[in-house]
């Protein structure tokens, strides 16, 4: 690693740190009154809607396959981590180190799914693998109705409340540092060759089955943890919730954001999970205005709000000396 | 140095390939001349691994083909320019050109000037993205990721496809450049008169059997041939 780089990671983890210290400043001045709690519950509700959006991108953008059953792996990841953290609670772990077991434990159950489900299906491709998805999605859910660990078809409550504002921030933060790693090696490079063109990557000697089972685990594996904060934030949970409707919501916020933007993920979620909270009064024309959002995003932005631009806080820094250059006349 | 033998395809009930066998020896341009499904695709994908082979074999430079990934294949130096092109279009050509090595680097800054060289239009076009090339260019540069492996023999799947009569031409010239370097080449064509044209031998296959097979100029004389395929 040269020292540009290095330079570029200090400044983005000073910046991603600023951002945190921001918001838990706002929160601990009392400027929101009574409502700070609930403010704190939407953020992290955004942390984890963050997460899921991210690792479906990988999936839809990246690698360019439909996929219509995250819910899904989130419902594996939030069930599997609740169990473990149910199990384990007691037993002499803190809270933190509790809450990071559970989320491990969502991840990989939800990874080997990814694995599982992968293998048959990205033999197929486009409407074929996005029926297949949403055929798993619902198998999982009606499983999962009927399952007695996981309160069979009842509402499974009593989890810990484990996701506090903080911790889900800091783990949406090492989230999405991975996966931007990920996007970026050499794996990343590969299964965006295989987005452009399948026929030319295995031509040109890429496994294209392995590199697409191995997205679709990592995808899968994120979007457990995901699952796993939602559990510990919720605390009651009942198979439903992760229905159809939130396999599409979740690729709705993929799509707006822009499909193969990290960048478009984070910010597509983060407002699309305040923009309910903040339309509570016109609930009743919530999902009319998403529609509505949806529809103008694709007429006018078919690629999505950030189509595949990314941001860079090293860059707009380094532009900003030189736009005051330029107007200087320098 | 490639060997197919007895071969058979099913497409479930349909039989695609029914016992195909041909030879390419080394050095030489070999044609697969025929109709509209008469197999040829589908003989260039079985070779490839892209299909299953119900029954017969392929073997290349003493490997048994039936029993090797696709992906395995442009290691063992057979390269494959598939119908239609298949560049990647978000790319650069400079990006499409590395491509082609990626499952051998080794020398890739030399093999890389050497297909420049030869393409100087890649060369002039190396930092542009390649779905915006012309459909010739986007052929050549198709072939120059093909070189980019360093192939012993070269699968070409209807390369004239869509060109203009002028680059159609001038394609072929470059097959014929690249075969004189050394390297096999087995040619799948609809345009029969110019495939002939720069070949050594060729087989014409007929729903799925081959029909008729000889010497290119042999070929190009057969009265059946002429009345089929080149209009006279």
């Amino acid at each position: 690693m040269d020292k540009r780089h290095k330079l570029s990671y200090l400044l983005n983890a000073v910046g991603v740190a600023a951002v945190f210290a921001l918001l838990m400043l706002l929160f601990a001045s009392g400027i929101f009154g009574t409502s700070t709690t609930y403010i704190q519950g939407i953020c992290t509700t955004a942390c984890y809607t963050i997460i899921m959006v991210a690792s479906l991108n990988l999936v839809v953008g990246f690698m360019g396959e439909f996929s219509l059953g995250h819910a899904g792996f989130v419902s594996v990841g939030a069930y599997a981590s609740a169990i473990v953290s149910g199990a384990l609670a007691g037993k002499g772990l803190p809270d933190v180190g509790l809450f990071l077991v559970a989320l491990l434990a969502g991840g990989i159950a939800a990874g080997v799914m990814g694995v599982l489900v992968g293998i048959p299906a990205l033999r197929l491709r486009g409407d074929y693998l996005a029926i297949v998805t949403m055929a798993f999605a619902e198998i999982i859910r009606v499983c999962f109705c009927n399952f007695s660990i996981t309160g069979g078809g009842k509402t499974m409550s009593g989890i810990l409340k484990l996701s506090t504002f903080p911790r889900a921030f800091w783990v949406m933060v090492v989230c999405v540092t991975v996966m931007f790693l990920f996007v970026r090696s050499k794996y990343g490079r590969t299964i965006q060759a295989i987005r452009e063109d399948y026929i030319a990557s295995s031509a040109a000697g890429i496994n294209v089955t392995f590199y697409k089972v191995l997205t679709f685990a990592i995808s899968a594996f994120f979007a457990g943890i995901g699952g796993g904060i939602y559990a510990h934030y919720m605390t009651a949970m009942i198979p439903t919730n992760f229905n159809f409707a939130y396999s599409a919501e979740l690729l709705s916020e993929v799509i707006i954001g822009g499909t193969g933007s990290l960048t478009g993920s984070i910010i597509g979620a983060a407002f699309l999970s305040a923009l309910p909270e903040v339309m509570r009064e016109f609930s009743t024309y919530r999902m009319l205005a998403y529609s509505v959002v949806l529809i103008l995003v694709m007429l006018f932005r078919p690629g999505g709000i950030f189509g595949r631009w990314e941001f860079s806080l090293t860059r707009t820094l380094g532009a900003l000396p030189r736009r005051r250059k330029a107007k200087e006349g320098v | 140095m490639l060997e197919v033998k007895d071969l058979h395809v099913n497409y479930g009930a349909v039989h695609a390939l029914n016992g195909i066998s041909l030879t390419v020896n080394d050095g030489e341009i070999v044609s697969l001349i025929g109709a509209n499904g008469a197999g040829k695709t589908t003989t260039l994908r079985t070779i490839t691994g892209l299909e299953k082979a119900a029954s017969g074999s392929v073997t290349f430079d003493g490997h048994d083909l039936t029993k090797v990934t696709p992906s395995k294949i442009i290691g063992l130096k057979l390269a494959h320019v598939p119908e239609g092109r298949h560049i990647f279009p978000q790319m650069t050509v400079e990006e499409n050109l590395e491509m082609g090595a990626y499952a051998d680097r080794s020398g890739m800054a030399e093999t890389m000037e050497a297909v420049y060289v030869r393409f100087p239009r890649l060369k002039e076009r190396r930092r542009q993205l390649a779905g915006t090339l012309s459909g010739g260019e986007q052929q050549m540069l198709a072939v120059g990721r093909a070189l980019m492996a360093k192939p012993k023999m070269i699968l070409m799947d209807e390369p004239s496809m869509g060109l203009s009569p002028l680059l159609v031409k001038e394609i072929f010239q470059i097959i014929r450049e690249v075969n004189q370097q050394g390297i096999t080449v087995l040619l799948v064509e609809q345009n029969a008169k110019m495939a002939l044209s720069i070949s050594d031998r060729a087989y014409v296959l007929e729903t799925g059997s081959i029909s008729i097979a000889g010497s290119a100029r042999e070929l190009l004389n057969d009265p059946r041939v002429k009345k089929a395929y080149l209009g006279q």
